[in-house]
This record gives structure tokens, C-alpha cells and sequence, in this order.
């Protein structure tokens, strides 16, 4: 029986063994040294605020595993044995495989600051991360400020976890404004307005210049590099990104660039030896996608295709329309195909930006101004239905197509205030159109493409 | 702020104090005269030796407390009864159970201070409860900042996370229910405090149900305040808990009290069979069917609620109008339990030990009633060799009030709110058959945005795994699902949408999710 031996129990190592498991009777083991089981790590931030036990981030229960003869090894993975199909652990055991999935994800990224490895400094990806956080800042006595060096979606909810405790934050984010190389400007502003109303102290423009350490060596303080200022803390979390994690690799032969190299296969240069997830880099990026795409669900369409390979099904990773979704704070954002920011924005595509007048509600649609095509919507504070834009970027929509049928888009609770009447009036007028927003149809919702 | 929050505590923790206090002080005396009305108008008198037994140890006498009064009064019926039982003389015993006697007595016979005082008394137990939770409660408007989900803390905090708090309240809670089902002759002195409200209704003094029902509705309104200000952002709850409270006010308590003062049978329009398990029960039957036309009204309409209107509301709204708008038992626990709805278990063992036990429930219900229907049409009293009214009993007290009460509000804290509604109501078992197979009504899974991250899993207080379907990309359809709409709350991502809508693509297992290669979707899912 072939032996397809996973490293990682991340959520594209889990969703490969399922799906394996699913089409195949394959002997299947995964390998990974964090965590006994499969947990989801897009919800650590929840068990801090008291929102969840670390248990309740478990997906599946611990028989499913056994049920499922999917055999778990806990241990970490020193060397990668090609020439002889094997792998070397840490404590000495050694694991032969016939086919070997590696799906190590990431770890949080550190340039070289002064500093950065003092006690009291700490990334936020790992369960151990988590454990570390509860221990340099369980409240706001032990802890009496913290500083988040690097404004993306990590830092963002690490400032919202310290704050769940009322710890005073200090967010030095690199931009000048919050995550304004991904967002367009109108999006970003409304989410610098909310932090601060979270009482959150937003530095924007402001780098780390470095670490300062007490007699224990612990953190004290952070200089901010552009004003040299100083500023007490007890605690400094390092969230300026991720990058794929694969020192392990590094004299296997397995070719590596930032990640695992990958064909669209999801093929590393050695053969039956696969890369997933975030740890994987594309040779050629994938449409408008990064090389490198650390999301959730990217890890997961990858174990998806890659299990149909694995089992005789060669099929390449071809990912559908780009979408994905974060929260910052209290507001829920979603994205549907490609709005970038004005310093990514592609020739043609024009933006139509509306906002509530009170409450931190937006969205921005991207269409292209030669053809009209619709390219793609940021919602803020408004729920989507993934289906319908998924369905429109297929079927190429125009504008003003999503517009008159925005209402069967709205995937906002029952009894929600509703909006589209609004946002479609200021597109007529700002764009000189005459569209009346029709009214939701579940046929059309239900129309497949 | 905080100050608020804390006098508050105290303030109620006061009132919660002496409201406690009350089953076991207070002073009684049962006089001469009241004594002989009291055996002439409920008929036992014809027991010499239970009036014996009163005149010589009880009448006359002042006592300190129901529990100085009580266990005379039941030692001396049931010493009369069993002595009639050995002689044969079957006609002299008394069938009124012993603490019915002694709350009957009781509640004739305060005498002292609460009885003198009760609008004070009132107050210094519901009212400073009232005002003490407010005075914790409405603070929160400005402590919890800004709008939006509000779940910080809930797994570090004692009370819920089943520390020692909960613990506490969980014991209250059972005595409470416990003195009511089944020895609410302690509950004597609560029912003088309500005792004006009560005769403003119906005109008749307040008995321990009575009691019941306010406070029912107090704690659902105080409640009810609370989530108005948790959920402030999400108006689906804030109408919801609108409604129950509503249909709770009004339909569960004013209105049957109203009924009673207009010489009409005591009867909650919105109580379906078999929920309202009594319905059919022949004493029912018989006071329906002597009530002149609003008793065959309301016949027919409890009919009708059941085997029409229900099911064609399940089919267009899910089973949700009646689980989380209307009834009773979901809107206490909607309110009083939502700070322990995540206390539900999720594992696959609790999914299966609850479809044996409401299904079993919901068999064991309809088994009674044919039995009862048999025996009223029939006119005997036993069935296939068993009693009638053995296995109503049984009913009443295992399900009717050690399952219903005892358990499903007095586990709140331990094992979460929907404890009954989700292990043994039978009317939830049969609309959750409608829902199922014949519904509307679904949780639609927004395409590929989950992130598994359990949110929806943990808050669901029927103890659905949403995640399970949420993750693979499916609608959730479950018969247990009572359509809270929590899940959706609390979903970090945008993913749940409680809806409804046409029957064809309700349920749609997914293998791989929207978002990847469509021709893979396409193969996997189609097989
Ligand atoms: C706090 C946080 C919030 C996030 N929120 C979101 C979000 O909202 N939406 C979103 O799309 N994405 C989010 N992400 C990103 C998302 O979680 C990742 O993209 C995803 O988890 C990657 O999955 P993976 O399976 O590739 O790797 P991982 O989940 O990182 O799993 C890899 C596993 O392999 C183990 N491992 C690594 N090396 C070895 C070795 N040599 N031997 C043995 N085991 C090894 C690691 O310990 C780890 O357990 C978030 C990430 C973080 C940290
Ligand atoms: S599935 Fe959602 S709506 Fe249904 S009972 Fe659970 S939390 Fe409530
Ligand atoms: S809360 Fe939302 S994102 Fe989280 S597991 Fe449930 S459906 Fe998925």
C-alpha cells in the first residue's frame, strides 16, 4: 500500500489527507511537531479574548482521526532523505513515504532589529505563540502597555486581543495608512478612524528602529526609528508578515526560492515530493495572484487538487476567482475578485467608492473603464454572497449588471438595514447612469453559471 | 461606571437574599374559624382524623416558619389516610397530595409581617432584584464599547465558564425548581408578594404558578434588556427577543389570567400540543367541553395549532417562529441562558443521545395521549393492562417536571440553555421532522469564506457543529436547529445567513468548496 506521508497538520496538510482518504485507502500519516491535532489557526486570537477554549478551535473531533486512519506522529522534521524516500525527526525516529506532501506553513518574519530576540518579544502564529502572549501579557498589571510592530491583518487582531484586556496599545504600522498597500485609500482611512476609536495608539509612518532590553534582558522599551522616540513597554509584538517556513529544507535539494518551488502540479523539482499551502511558491504566479499566497483558503484548494494527483487524477492548482475576507475590530470585510490599492491599480480599472454616512460602512467596486467589466468589490460592514460575484466574474458582468442586481448579493442578516438603493443612486450620479436596483431574486441566485 | 455595575450587584444580591430567605420564615397561624371554612370548602372534613389531628397539634397555634407548620400537616394526612386505607374506609381518605395540603393551609394561615406588608415585601425582593440588575446591566451601553460581538472574557470568567459562580447559580436553580414541582408549600410567602398582582388580574389570590409566571416574566424582561444592549448591532435579535418577550407578556401571562377573571378556562394560546402535554387529559377535556363555546374554541384551536398551523409555519419559516419568537421555554432560554449558550455539547455522543431521548420523548407523548383519548372515549381507565393515569404521572412528573423544569432551567449553567428544547421537547422533536424533510428554511453557507475558526460551533446552544457543514461549504439543515441566529452573529467572516427560501438546492453536500478550479468542483461534487 503507498504511503503518503504529510508534514504539517495545518489546514492544507489536513484537507490533502481527507481528500486522500475520501478517493483512496492509501496508508496516510502526518507529521507535525505544534500541535497534537489539527486546530485552526485563524482562531487562536479568539481563545485569548475568552471567546473560545483552545479545544473549541479543533474542527474535528480526536477519534476522527483514527476512524479515518489518518495516523497522527507528533514530532518535527529534521531532514528530508530523498534519495532513500525517508524522513529524519528530531528525536531519531525515521518515516519512509512513497509520496511526501510538504505543508509547513509559515513563521512570522523578523528583519534583523535590534533587539527582536529579547524575552518579552514574540510573533502571533503559533499555539506557542499563543502560550507566550498569556504569559508576557495576561493584563493590564503585569502588562501595562504593548507594542505591535507592523500593520497587516496579524497585527491588527493581536492589537484587538491586548485590548479584549484592556492592555493600552501602541501600533507602529510602516504605512501611512492602515494596510493602504492592499486597500484603496477610502477603505484604509475608515479603518484608521476605527482603530483609534478602539483606543488603539495608530502610528502610522512608523518603523521600529530597535528593541531596548532591562538588566534581565527583557523587552523595555521601543525607539521608533523616524522620531527616536522612546516608548515603555512590556511587551512587543512582531507581525510585520510571514514568510514560508522551510529552514529544514534547505540542503534536501529540494529547490527553494522564499518557498517550496512548485509547478501548477504542485510539484516540487524532486519527484513525488509536493509542497502546499503557505509554505509553497509558485514558479509564475498565477494570474493576479502572489507567488506566495499565505490565506486559508488557498491552502486548502491546494490540498483539494493535490489529493486528486496523489491519486492518479494528476490535476494542476487552478484556483477560481480570488476571494477572501478578515475582520478588523468589529468590522467584517469581504473581497470578491481584484480592487487593489491606488499604488497596485492596473491601467484600466476605475473605482467607485461609497460610504454610510455614520456608521464605518463602505465598499469599493473595481470595473474597467475600457470595457466597463466588473473586476471586483471590497464590502465593509455589509455582508456578500460569495455565489453571485463568483457567478459575475465568470460571466464577465458589467458594472452596471452588479449594480442593478446588487440586492440578490446581500447576504446581511434578516431585518438588516439595506443599502443598495443608496449606493446604486451615488453610482447614477457619479458616473451618469440610470440603473434601478432590482429587486432579489432567489432564481437568479440560484442560476449556476 | 464600574461603581454602578457593582452596587447593582449588591442591590440584587439583597433582594435575591430575602427572596430566599422566605420558604423557611414568616409566621403562621391557623385559626378556629378559617380552619372550619377550610374544611368544609375543599372537602375534608370528611377525614375526622386528619381534622383531629389539626385541631389538637395545628389549629390555634402560631408557628415559626413553613418549615415548623409543614410536616405537621403531611405527618397528620398521611397518618389519617394510611389508618382509612387499613379499615377500608376508602370513602374518608383524602387524595390531595400532602404538600398541597400543607401549601393550602399555609396559604391561609400567614399571618405577621409579609402578609401585613406586601407591596414592601414586594419590593425588597423583586424590586431590589429589578433595579439591582438593571444597575448591572445597563452600564454595559457604554462598557462595552462600540457595537458588535461582545463574547470577551466569557471563558475567563467563573460565572461562565462553570467556575464556582455557576455552580452556585446551577444549585439555586434546581432548588428553586424544585420547591416548585414539589414542595411548594414553601413557596407560601412568594405567593403573598404577588398576591395584589395577581388579584388585579384574575381576582384571585396568587398560588406558587402564579409566582411562577411573574417571575417568569420579570427575568425574561431584565433579561431581555440585556441582549438589546449585547446585541445592539444585529436587529434579527433584537426583533426576536421582541416577539418571545411579547408572546411570553401577553399570551403565556396575561391573558389566561384575564380568562380566569372572565369565567373562561385557564388556557396559553400559543402552547401546542405536545408541549402542552395536558391538553387531552380528561380533566381538560371535560372543563373545555363544559366551558360553552370559547371551550370548544379553543378545542378546535389547539387542534388546529397543532397538526395545521405548525407545520405550514415550520414549512415557510423553519422551525424557528415558534423555537426562538414564541415559546415559552426558548425565550427564557434565550434570555436568562444566553450567557451560557455555549455550553451545549458539540460532540458527535450528545447528537446521538439526543435524537434517542426527544424522539423517545416525543413517542412516549403521543403514546400517552392516544391512551388518554382512548380511555376518555371509552370510559375505562386502564389501557393494555397499564393505568391511565399511572403513566400520565409519570409523564407529568418525569417530563413534565423533572426534565422541563428541574433540569432544562436549572442546567443553564453547566450544560447550556437549550438543555430541554434540545434533548426533550416533543413538539421541537415533530417540528424538527417538518424542518427537515419539508422546510424553507436553511443556513446558507456563503461559498468558501470559512475559516473553521468555531465561533458558530461554540455558540450554537442547540450544540450543532455549524462548522462541520460551514468548512466543507454546505447549507446547514438540522431538525434540532431552533434558528437563534447566533451563529450568524457571531461569524467573524460573513458566512451564515439564516433564509428562506425555494426547497431545490436546500441541501447541497459539497465536497470542494466555491472559489477553487470549477471543473473540480464540478467533478467531486456532481458524484
Ligand atoms: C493569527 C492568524 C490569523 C489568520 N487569519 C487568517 C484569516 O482570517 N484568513 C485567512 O485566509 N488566513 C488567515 N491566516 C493565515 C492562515 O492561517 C494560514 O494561511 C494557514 O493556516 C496556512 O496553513 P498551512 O496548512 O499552510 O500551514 P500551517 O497552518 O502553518 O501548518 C503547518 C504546520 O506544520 C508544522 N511544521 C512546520 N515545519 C515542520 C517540520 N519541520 N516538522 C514537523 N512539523 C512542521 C507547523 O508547526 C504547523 O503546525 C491567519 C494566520 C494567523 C497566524
Ligand atoms: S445552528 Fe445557528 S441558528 Fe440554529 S440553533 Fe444553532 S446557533 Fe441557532
Ligand atoms: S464562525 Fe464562520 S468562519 Fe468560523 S467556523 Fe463558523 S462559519 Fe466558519
Amino acid at each position: 500500500m503507498e504511503h503518503i506521508v504529510i508534514i504539517g497538520n495545518g489546514i492544507s496538510g489536513v484537507t490533502v489527507a481527507r481528500h486522500v482518504r475520501k478517493l483512496s485507502d492509501k496508508k496516510i500519516t502526518i507529521v507535525s511537531t505544534e500541535t497534537d491535532y489539527f486546530f485552526s489557526r485563524t482562531a487562536l486570537m479568539y481563545v485569548y479574548m475568552g471567546h473560545m477554549k483552545f479545544e473549541h478551535t479543533q474542527p474535528y473531533e480526536n477519534w476522527f482521526w483514527k476512524k479515518n486512519r489518518i495516523d497522527l506522529v507528533k514530532g518535527y522534521v529534521t531532514q528530508v532523505d530523498h534519495p532513500h524516500k525517508k524522513l529524519l525527526l528530531q528525536d531519531g525516529r525515521e518515516i519512509a513515504y512513497d509520496k511526501l506532501v510538504v505543508a509547513t506553513g509559515s513563521k512570522p518574519s523578523k528583519f534583523g532589529w535590534p533587539g527582536q530576540d529579547l524575552l518579552g518579544v514574540q510573533g502571533m502564529y503559533s499555539k506557542q505563540d499563543l502560550d507566550q502572549l498569556e504569559a508576557n501579557a495576561p493584563n493590564n498589571l503585569s502588562c501595562k502597555r504593548a507594542v505591535i510592530v507592523g500593520g497587516g491583518l496579524i497585527g491588527i487582531e493581536l492589537a484587538e486581543m491586548l485590548r479584549s484586556r484592556d492592555i493600552p496599545v501602541t501600533f507602529l504600522v510602516r504605512e501611512n495608512s492602515f494596510w493602504d498597500g492592499v486597500l484603496p485609500g477610502g477603505e484604509s482611512q475608515m479603518i484608521n478612524e476605527h482603530i483609534l476609536e478602539h483606543h488603539i495608539d495608530l502610528r502610522l509612518g512608523a518603523n521600529l528602529g530597535e528593541i531596548l532590553a532591562d538588566e534581565n534582558g527583557r523587552a523595555r522599551a521601543v525607539v521608533v526609528q523616524e522620531t527616536g522616540e522612546e516608548i515603555p513597554c512590556d511587551m512587543v509584538g512582531l507581525t510585520a508578515g510571514v514568510s514560508p517556513n522551510i529552514d529544514f529544507l534547505r540542503d534536501s535539494g529540494i529547490e527553494l526560492g522564499r518557498g517550496v518551488k512548485v509547478n501548477r502540479y504542485l510539484e516540487t523539482n524532486i519527484e513525488d515530493i509536493y509542497a502546499i499551502g503557505d509554505c509553497a511558491e509558485q514558479h509564475t504566479a498565477i494570474g493576479n495572484r502572489r507567488p506566495i499566497e499565505a490565506v486559508w483558503y488557498t491552502g486548502r484548494m491546494m490540498g483539494e487538487a493535490l489529493a486528486q494527483t496523489l491519486c492518479g487524477k494528476k490535476r494542476e492548482y487552478r484556483p477560481g476567482h480570488w476571494f477572501n475576507s478578515a475582520k478588523f475590530l468589529d468590522i467584517e470585510y469581504q473581497t470578491y475578485g481584484w480592487v487593489f490599492s491606488e499604488r497596485g491599480m492596473k491601467e484600466n480599472e476605475r473605482h467607485f467608492h461609497w460610504r454610510h454616512a455614520k456608521e464605518k460602512i463602505c465598499i469599493t467596486v473595481a470595473f474597467d473603464t475600457a470595457n466597463n467589466q466588473f473586476l471586483g468589490i471590497n464590502t465593509f460592514g455589509i455582508r456578500m454572497r460569495h455565489r453571485c460575484f463568483d457567478r459575475w466574474l465568470t460571466e464577465k458582468r458589467s458594472v452596471d449588471h452588479v449594480m442593478e442586481h446588487l440586492r440578490d448579493a446581500n447576504f446581511d442578516p434578516e431585518f438588516y438595514a439595506q443599502y443598495e438603493a443608496e449606493i446604486v443612486a451615488k453610482f447614477n450620479s457619479e458616473l451618469g447612469r440610470d440603473i434601478t436596483p432590482r429587486k432579489k431574486s432567489w432564481k437568479r441566485i440560484f442560476t449556476t453559471a | 461606571m464600574k461603581a454602578i455595575k457593582n452596587t447593582g450587584l449588591v442591590i440584587f444580591l439583597v433582594g435575591l437574599a430575602i427572596f430566599t430567605a422566605l420558604p423557611v420564615i414568616g409566621t403562621f397561624k391557623v385559626e378556629r374559624a378559617s380552619f372550619g371554612q377550610m374544611a368544609e370548602e375543599q372537602g375534608f372534613a370528611k377525614s375526622e382524623l386528619f381534622v383531629q389531628a389539626m385541631q389538637n397539634s395545628v389549629v390555634g397555634k402560631e408557628f415559626e416558619g413553613m418549615p415548623a407548620l409543614s410536616p405537621l400537616v403531611t405527618t397528620a394526612l398521611e397518618t389519617a389516610n394510611s389508618q382509612y386505607r387499613k379499615n377500608k374506609e376508602y370513602k374518608k381518605i383524602i387524595y390531595t397530595k400532602p404538600n398541597d395540603m400543607a401549601l393550602l393551609i399555609g396559604k391561609k394561615s400567614g399571618n405577621g409581617f409579609i402578609v401585613h406588608n406586601k407591596g414592601l415585601m414586594w419590593f425588597l425582593t423583586f424590586g431590589l432584584g429589578i433595579v439591582g440588575a438593571l444597575m448591572f446591566i445597563l452600564p454595559n451601553v457604554v462598557l462595552l464599547g462600540k457595537k458588535g460581538i461582545k463574547n470577551n472574557g466569557i471563558y475567563l470568567e467563573n460565572s461562565t465558564n462553570r467556575g464556582w459562580i455557576a455552580w452556585l447559580v446551577f444549585f439555586f436553580l434546581v432548588a428553586f425548581y424544585v420547591v416548585l414541582y414539589f414542595a411548594p408549600q414553601y413557596a407560601v410567602n412568594w405567593t403573598y408578594l404577588v398576591d395584589p398582582i395577581s388579584e388585579s388580574l384574575s381576582g384571585n389570590p396568587a398560588g406558587h404558578w402564579f409566582v411562577y409566571g411573574f417571575m417568569y416574566c420579570v427575568v425574561m424582561t431584565v433579561m431581555a434588556v440585556r441582549m438589546y444592549i449585547k446585541y445592539r448591532h444585529n436587529v434579527y435579535q433584537v426583533v426576536r427577543t421582541t416577539s418571545v418577550l411579547f408572546f411570553q407578556i401577553v399570551f403565556a401571562f396575561l391573558i389566561p389570567e384575564i380568562m380566569v377573571r372572565l369565567q373562561m378556562p385557564y388556557y396559553d394560546f400559543k402552547n401546542a400540543f405536545p408541549l402542552d402535554y395536558d391538553f387531552f387529559f380528561q380533566w381538560n377535556l371535560r372543563e373545555l367541553t363544559n366551558s360553552g363555546g370559547i371551550g370548544l374554541f379553543i378545542l378546535v384551536w389547539g387542534i388546529v395549532l397543532t397538526l395545521v398551523i405548525v407545520p405550514v409555519m415550520v414549512y415557510f419559516f423553519g422551525k424557528r417562529w415558534y423555537c426562538s419568537w414564541v415559546c415559552g421555554c426558548g425565550g427564557l432560554a434565550e434570555t436568562l441562558g444566553d450567557p451560557y449558550r455555549q455550553h451545549s455539547s458539540k460532540s458527535l455522543f450528545s447528537w446521538k443521545v439526543e435524537r434517542w431521548l426527544i424522539h423517545g420523548v416525543l413517542v412516549f407523548a403521543v403514546a400517552m395521549t392516544l391512551m388518554t383519548l382512548y380511555s376518555f372515549f371509552s370510559e375505562t381507565g386502564t389501557v393494555l393492562g397499564l393505568k391511565t393515569s399511572g403513566v400520565q404521572n409519570t409523564y407529568s412528573t418525569m417530563i413534565g417536571a423533572v426534565f422541563a423544569g428541574v433540569i432544562g432551567t436549572g442546567f443553564y449553567p453547566i450544560f447550556g440553555n437549550r438543555v430541554w428544547c434540545r434533548f426533550g421537547c416533543p413538539l421541537a422533536a415533530y417540528l424538527g421532522f417538518v424542518q427537515r424533510f419539508k422546510s424553507r428554511f436553511r443556513i446558507t453557507t456563503n461559498g468558501g469564506q470559512c475559516i473553521s475558526c468555531g465561533n458558530c460551533s461554540t455558540y450554537c446552544e442547540q450544540g450543532i457543529d455549524v462548522r462541520a457543514y460551514a468548512q466543507k461549504g454546505e447549507n446547514i439543515i438540522r431538525s434540532s436547529c431552533v434558528g437563534c441566529g447566533i451563529c450568524s452573529a457571531v461569524c467573524p467572516r460573513g458566512v451564515l445567513k439564516l433564509e428562506n427560501g425555494p426547497l431545490e438546492g436546500r441541501i447541497n453536500p459539497t465536497e470542494v468548496l466555491l472559489g477553487n478550479d470549477v471543473d473540480l468542483m464540478e467533478m467531486v461534487n456532481k458524484k
